[in-house]
């Protein structure tokens, strides 16, 4: 691959996304083995910055990266000086200063990893920028499916919760659009961000109608933290009608795949029974990711250096 | 481009070295053959048949991509694409037969031999190839070799393979220099 950061799904193509699917199929075989370790970033130098408290994606990209023999590094806001008033800029200039060959930058403010790709010389991996994208997530999304479905052109998939702060939804509707799959989302009014028709998203203020022939559900978790200007009565209501219940799966197709980004808020939007039911595949999601991270910790490695950025 | 093999010398050779690795080995016990990426799984394919016919025998076939393992990652452009590693079984005190088209640098078969110890400790490793072209930059050796032929850098080696290529031979041509 030619590119040198990850900083979105956004910036990608179709044969880009399915170039990284396809790399990824080789590296899940690697997490099978007796000795899970292959060198092939030996000497290579790997920061996890994580400004926002994350267990999947930081253990992710940490034994991704240390499967892959890099060196890893975990950073927290609450570890680093940044507590101490140390901009993020400085720190940046910083931690470059000790010649990192990848930053893994997870933070809440949209855009950040693009600033960072524009000051620092190494790679930046966007693990999460506010409501903006999550790319590593959506793939190995996308990962899940094609490995369930064995295809993914043509899919329907249902995305259910709050769209306007959820930076999956939002990679996931780039990828899958790419892809030629259809997507329809449900939510309450105020949880979804105007306009999104003309991304060729079908919006439902109706769960039902959302999942009706979805051939996978995307249950997405309500956002406590980010509840700040009442979005929805109460919790209670909220799951009355958006929550993913044994009768509601009912109406969706047999075979249905239901999927989840995690943390699961049980009870609230997604019912356990269904969370550790048949047709879930949420534990998939999370085996998957190791594998798709290391196929990318390995594609932004083999770039040389005069290529474009994102 | 000269012809320096074609399809029934491959096949002379195959058998040939089929008959070394049972001569050598006494039999097939305990025998696994693991290809190299890409042409080398083929040729472990047609051994394993090989040996079959003769002993009656049927060896596992396993399939390794160095790719992981090369030392020149970051050198490469365009970078080389990861394909699957497949060795369904256990390597621990196997007689392993490594089999590569062409051995050539060596580098790809330290890098494959890095790779194979890391499912196992298999008690010996041997390695065949259909094409010994010299030039080696690692202590490396072939045990059982197709042809022996003697090349300069400036020239490349190629085998065709019939499932794989739609050809059956081995050609040698000049590399175009710049």
């Amino acid at each position: 691959m030619k590119r040198k950061h990850l900083l979105g799904i956004q910036g990608l193509d179709k044969k880009e996304i399915l170039f990284i699917l396809d790399t990824a199929e080789s590296f899940r075989e690697i997490s099978k083995r007796e000795i899970k370790k292959v060198p092939t970033l030996r000497g290579k130098t790997l920061i996890n910055f994580f400004y926002e408290p994350s267990t999947r994606t930081r253990t992710s990209f940490e034994i991704a990266g240390k499967r892959l023999s890099a060196d890893v590094i975990n950073l927290s806001a609450s570890g680093s000086s940044l507590v101490k008033g140390e901009t993020l800029k400085d720190m940046a200039k910083n931690l470059e200063a000790m010649n990192p060959d990848i930053l893994v930058i997870r933070h809440p403010c949209p855009g950040t990893p693009l600033f960072l790709a524009n000051i620092m010389d190494c790679s930046i991996i966007n693990a999460g920028d506010g409501a903006c994208e999550h790319p590593t997530q959506a793939l190995l999304d996308l990962f899940t499916i094609r490995e369930k479905r064995g295809r993914l052109e043509g899919l329907k998939v249902a995305i259910i919760g709050d769209i306007s702060h959820s930076r999956v939804a939002r990679s996931n509707f780039h990828a899958m659009l790419k892809l030629g799959m259809k997507v329809s989302i449900a939510a309450p009014s105020t949880m979804i961000p105007p306009y999104l028709e003309r991304f060729g998203v079908k919006v439902f203020n109706f769960m039902e109608e959302a999942i009706k022939d979805a051939d996978v559900i995307m249950m997405l978790r309500i956002q406590l933290e980010r509840q700040t200007n009442n979005l929805f009565p109460s919790i209670r209501e909220y799951s009355r009608f958006f929550c993913l219940n044994p009768e509601r799966l009912k109406m969706a197709k047999e075979d249905v795949l239901i999927m989840h980004p995690g943390p699961l808020n049980r009870g609230v939007e997604i019912d356990p029974e269904v969370a550790d039911g048949p047709y879930s595949i949420i534990l998939n999601q999370v085996s998957n990711g190791v594998a798709v991270r290391m196929a990318i910790l390995y594609l932004l490695s083999g770039r040389s250096d005069d290529d474009a950025i994102d | 481009m000269a012809e320096v093999m074609n399809e029934k010398e491959i096949n002379r050779a195959l058998t040939r070295i089929s008959h070394e690795i049972l001569e050598r080995n006494k039999g097939c016990k305990n025998l696994v053959l693991i290809g190299i990426r890409t042409r080398g799984v083929y040729l472990a394919e047609r051994i394993r048949s090989k040996i079959k016919q003769i002993e009656g025998e049927d060896i596992p076939v396993g399939i390794i991509d160095v790719t992981l393992y090369r030392d020149d990652l970051h050198k490469e452009i365009p970078q080389h694409t990861v394909r699957k590693t497949e060795i369904p079984f256990s390597l621990k005190d196997k007689r392993v037969i490594l089999v590569d088209d062409v051995l050539y640098t060596g580098r790809s078969i330290r890098a494959a031999l890095n790779a194979l110890i890391d499912f196992g400790r298999p008690s010996s490793i041997q390695l065949a190839v259909l094409i010994d072209r010299g030039h080696r930059e690692l202590p490396i050796r072939a045990d059982y070799v197709g042809k022996n032929l003697p090349t300069s850098r400036r020239e490349s080696v190629k085998v065709m393979l019939k499932d794989k290529d739609g050809d059956e031979k081995v050609i040698i041509e000049e590399q175009i220099q710049e």
